[in-house]
C-alpha cells in the first residue's frame, strides 16, 4: 500500500512523523491553500482533508462548526475533490480524505474510491463505517488501492483491536480518550499502558490523534507512537491568528526554534 | 414482525453504524436488551407499571360525531394522549428505564423535537432516581417553551443546541457527542424507532403495547378487524408501535402520514418516504430515506409540528415501505390545523399536531369507506403542549391579548 510504505520511509529518520489535518472550504479554499503550504513547508509528512458533512457527530465544537460555515457557503463534495487534486500535484507528501460515510456512500462506494485513486489520495479516515458495516466499503479500497485507516478506543477490547486491527491499512488511529475532537488529553501512564497495548495487536504503525497541542505532547509520545495528529489546534490557530501562524507552530512541534 | 438480521438490517436499510468508542457499550447494550426481552418477567413488570404509572390499557375511543360528519367508516381513536406525561412517548421511556435499572447506568440523556419525549424521559428519571440531561434544538425550545418549563421543574437539565439547523437531528447528534464521552455510567434514551440497532427493533418492542391493545379493542367492540390504521410518522414509534398489533393482518391497510410542511412541491416539509426529495443514505448511525442533498448533506426540513420535523424515518418503517404492507401520505401544516380544529369541536379531544397529520388522512378516507367498517387513529399524543402554536395558527385574539397582558405584567414587575 502506498500510504504505508510512504509513511514508514519518512519514519526511519524521524522518531516521530507529524501528520496534520484542516476542514476543506473553511474559512475558504485560498486560507486552506496557504495553510498546507505552510504546513508541508515546515516539515508535516501527512495531511488529512476533512470533508464536510451536515452531521459531523464524532467531532467537537471546532471542526462542528468550521463544518458547518463551510457546508453554509456552498462547498460541494466535488469542490474538495477539485482541490485534493490540485493538493496532491503540488505536494510531495501523503494526502488522507477525512469524512463521513454518508459523504462516501452517495457518491458510490466504487465512484469514491475510483476518483481518490485517480487523483493521488492514498487513503481515507471515515470513523463511522465499523468493519462490520463496510463489507463493500472496504473491498473497493482494497480495490483501488486506497488505505482505510482504523480506529482503536480506549474502550476497544482486546478482541476488538485484533478485527480492527487487521482491516487498517496505512496505519492505525488511536484515540488516545473517549469523546469528541477537539477537547484535552491526558499524555500520562495511562496514555503509555494503552499505546502498549494497540502496539500489541498490530504491526502498522501507530498515529495518535485528539487533543494534540503543543511540542510537549508530542515529545510524550515519542518512542510510543509514530504519528502525532494535530486536528483542532490548527484550525483554532488560524482562526485566531492567520495562515501564517501555522508555519512557527509546525515548527515548534517538531522541537525546532 | 421479522426480527432484523444479526447485524440489525431490516432489508437495505437499519445496521449499526456506530463510532470505535461505543462499539462495546453497543455490543452490551444488544446483549442486555436481547436477555430483558426473552424473559417474560421483564416484560410483566413493564405492563404492570405502565397499569399503575401510566394509565394502561389506554382507551379506544368511538368517535361518534365524527363518523357521523364523515358518513363512511366508523371512527375509533386509540388514546395514547391519555399516557402519564401525555403522549406515547411514555411507554418507550418507561420501558428503556427499566431496562437502565438492570444495566446499572445511573444517568440518562435525551434527544427531543417536540419535548414530549424529554418530558417523559425526565420523569422517568424521577421516578428511577436517574440525573438527566436533555438536549433539544434552540428552535424546538423557542416552539415547546412549556415543556421545557416541566424538564426543569422535573429535575432535567436541558440544554439547547444551537448547531446544524437547530431541531431534532442536532439534538441526537449532540446527544452522540454526550454519550462517546460519558458512556460508563449513562444510558442514551433514544426517542423514537431510528439510530443504530437494537434501538429501532427496541422502542418498537416497548411501543408495541399499543398495538397489542388496540387490537383486541377493536375486536371487542366492533367484532372484527379495522379496514386501515392511521398513525403520523416522525422517527416512527407510534406508528411501529400500533401496526405492530396489525402486521400479519393481510386485510388491515396501514398508513403512515408523514409532515407535509408548506407541500411537497415547495421542498419545505419532512415526508422521508411519500416526497421525492429523500433518497437513501446513512446519518445517525443507520440507514434509511433521508431528506439530503445530491452530496449528502441533509436538508432543512420543515412541519408545523416539532416532533415530526426530522430528515430520517425508521428503518423499518423503509423497509415495510419497500415491501408495500404500509402506505405512505402527507398532510399540510394547515391541513392540520383544520382537522385539530374539527377534532375539538365535534368530540371534545384535543390531539397533538403531530398526531392530527394522521387525523387529516383519516378523514379524507373515512367517507369513501363502507359504513360498516371501521378505522383506527393512533392519537400518539395530546395538544396542550401546542398551546402556542396552536393559538397562533389559529390566530385566536383573546390568547393574543392573554400574553400581550402577561408580558406587561412581567415587565412591570421587573421594572419595579
Ligand atoms: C405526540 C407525538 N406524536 C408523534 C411524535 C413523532 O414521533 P414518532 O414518529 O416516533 O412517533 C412525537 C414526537 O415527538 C410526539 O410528541
Amino acid at each position: 500500500m502506498k500510504l504505508e510504505e510512504n509513511l514508514r520511509r519518512r519514519r526511519e529518520n524521524k522518531e516521530i512523523l507529524l501528520m496534520t489535518h484542516l476542514v476543506l472550504g473553511y474559512p475558504d479554499f485560498d486560507t486552506n491553500r496557504e495553510v498546507i503550504a505552510q504546513m508541508v513547508e515546515n516539515g508535516v509528512d501527512s495531511i488529512e482533508l476533512q470533508i464536510p458533512f451536515s452531521e459531523p457527530v464524532a467531532d467537537g465544537p471546532v471542526i462542528l462548526k468550521a463544518s458547518q460555515e463551510s457546508l453554509d457557503h456552498g462547498t460541494k463534495v466535488s469542490d474538495c475533490i477539485n482541490f485534493a487534486k490540485e493538493m496532491v500535484e503540488k505536494w510531495d507528501i501523503p494526502f488522507l480524505f477525512m469524512t463521513y460515510y454518508n459523504i462516501v456512500f452517495k457518491y458510490g462506494e466504487e465512484a469514491f474510491f475510483k476518483k481518490c485513486a485517480e487523483i493521488g489520495i492514498t487513503g481515507v479516515i471515515v470513523p463511522d463505517i465499523p468493519p462490520e458495516m463496510g463489507g463493500s466499503f472496504y473491498q473497493f479500497a482494497e480495490q483501488y488501492g486506497i488505505s482505510p485507516v482504523l480506529i482503536f478506543a480506549p474502550t476497544s477490547s482486546d478482541e476488538r483491536m485484533e478485527i480492527t486491527g487487521k482491516c487498517s491499512r496505512g496505519f492505525v488511529y488511536c484515540v488516545p480518550r473517549k469523546g469528541v475532537t477537539g477537547a484535552k488529553s491526558e499524555f500520562g501512564d495511562g496514555l503509555t499502558q494503552y499505546l502498549v497495548r494497540c502496539r500489541k495487536h498490530t504491526s502498522l504503525l501507530l498515529g495518535v490523534g485528539f487533543g494534540i497541542e503543543s511540542r510537549a505532547n508530542v515529545e510524550a509520545l515519542i518512542g510510543k507512537a509514530d504519528i502525532a495528529i494535530i486536528g483542532s489546534k490548527t484550525i483554532k490557530l488560524v482562526d485566531e491568528k492567520g495562515a501564517a501562524s501555522v508555519g512557527p507552530f509546525i515548527r515548534q512541534l517538531l522541537g525546532e526554534k | 414482525m421479522n426480527p432484523p438480521t444479526e447485524d440489525g438490517h431490516y432489508g437495505r436499510w437499519g445496521g449499526s453504524y456506530v463510532p470505535e468508542v461505543l462499539h462495546d457499550t453497543f455490543k452490551r447494550l444488544k446483549e442486555d436488551f436481547a436477555a430483558a426481552k426473552a424473559d417474560p418477567d421483564f416484560w410483566r413488570e413493564y405492563v404492570e407499571l405502565m397499569s399503575t404509572y401510566s394509565c394502561r390499557p389506554t382507551p379506544l375511543t368511538f368517535a361518534e360525531n365524527l363518523t357521523r360528519h364523515f358518513g363512511g367508516a366508523k371512527i375509533y381513536i386509540k388514546r395514547e394522549d391519555l399516557n402519564h406525561t401525555g403522549a406515547h412517548k411514555a411507554n418507550n421511556v418507561i420501558g428503556q428505564g427499566l431496562l437502565v435499572k438492570r444495566m446499572g447506568k445511573t444517568r440518562v440523556i435525551a434527544e427531543t423535537g417536540a419535548g414530549q419525549h424529554g418530558v417523559a424521559t425526565a420523569t422517568m428519571a424521577a421516578k428511577f432516581g436517574f440525573e438527566c440531561t436533555v438536549y433539544m434544538g434552540e428552535v424546538d425550545v423557542l416552539r415547546q417553551r412549556p415543556n421545557v418549563f416541566w424538564m426543569e421543574k422535573l429535575g432535567a437539565k436541558v440544554v439547547p443546541v444551537t448547531d446544524g439547523s437547530r431541531i431534532l437531528k442536532d439534538a441526537i447528534n449532540e446527544a452522540f457527542r454526550d454519550w462517546v464521552t460519558n458512556m460508563d455510567n449513562t444510558h442514551y434514551v433514544l426517542g423514537t424507532a431510528c439510530g443504530p440497532a437494537p434501538f429501532p427493533e427496541m422502542v418498537s418492542w416497548f411501543q408495541s403495547i399499543i398495538g397489542i391493545e388496540a387490537r383486541k379493542q377493536i375486536l371487542h367492540y366492533h367484532h372484527t378487524l379495522p379496514a386501515r390504521v392511521y398513525a403520523c410518522v416522525g422517527g416512527g414509534s407510534n406508528a411501529m408501535g400500533i401496526f405492530q398489533g396489525f402486521l400479519d393482518d393481510d386485510n388491515v391497510e396501514l398508513v403512515g402520514v408523514e409532515a407535509g410542511g408548506h407541500g411537497l412541491s415547495t421542498g419545505k416539509h419532512a415526508s422521508r418516504l411519500c416526497s421525492d426529495d429523500a433518497s437513501p443514505g446513512m446519518a445517525q448511525g443507520y440507514k434509511t430515506m433521508f431528506l439530503q442533498n445530491s452530496d449528502g448533506q441533509m436538508l432543512e426540513t420543515h412541519s408545523v409540528s416539532a416532533g415530526l420535523d426530522y430528515v430520517g424515518v425508521s428503518p423499518i418503517l423503509a423497509n415495510l415501505n419497500d415491501q408495500k404492507r404500509v402506505r405512505f401520505e402527507s398532510a399540510t401544516d394547515v391541513e392540520v390545523i383544520e382537522a385539530l380544529n374539527l377534532t375539538m369541536k365535534k368530540e371534545g379531544i384535543i390531539p397533538a399536531l403531530e398526531s392530527s397529520h394522521a387525523f387529516v388522512q383519516a378523514f379524507k378516507e373515512a367517507p369513501g369507506l363502507p359504513k360498516d367498517s371501521a378505522i383506527i387513529i393512533n392519537q400518539s399524543g395530546r395538544g396542550d403542549k401546542d398551546i402556542f402554536t396552536i393559538a397562533h395558527a389559529l390566530k385566536d385574539p383573546s390568547w393574543k391579548e392573554f400574553i400581550i397582558n402577561e408580558a406587561r405584567e412581567y415587565q412591570q414587575g421587573e421594572s419595579k
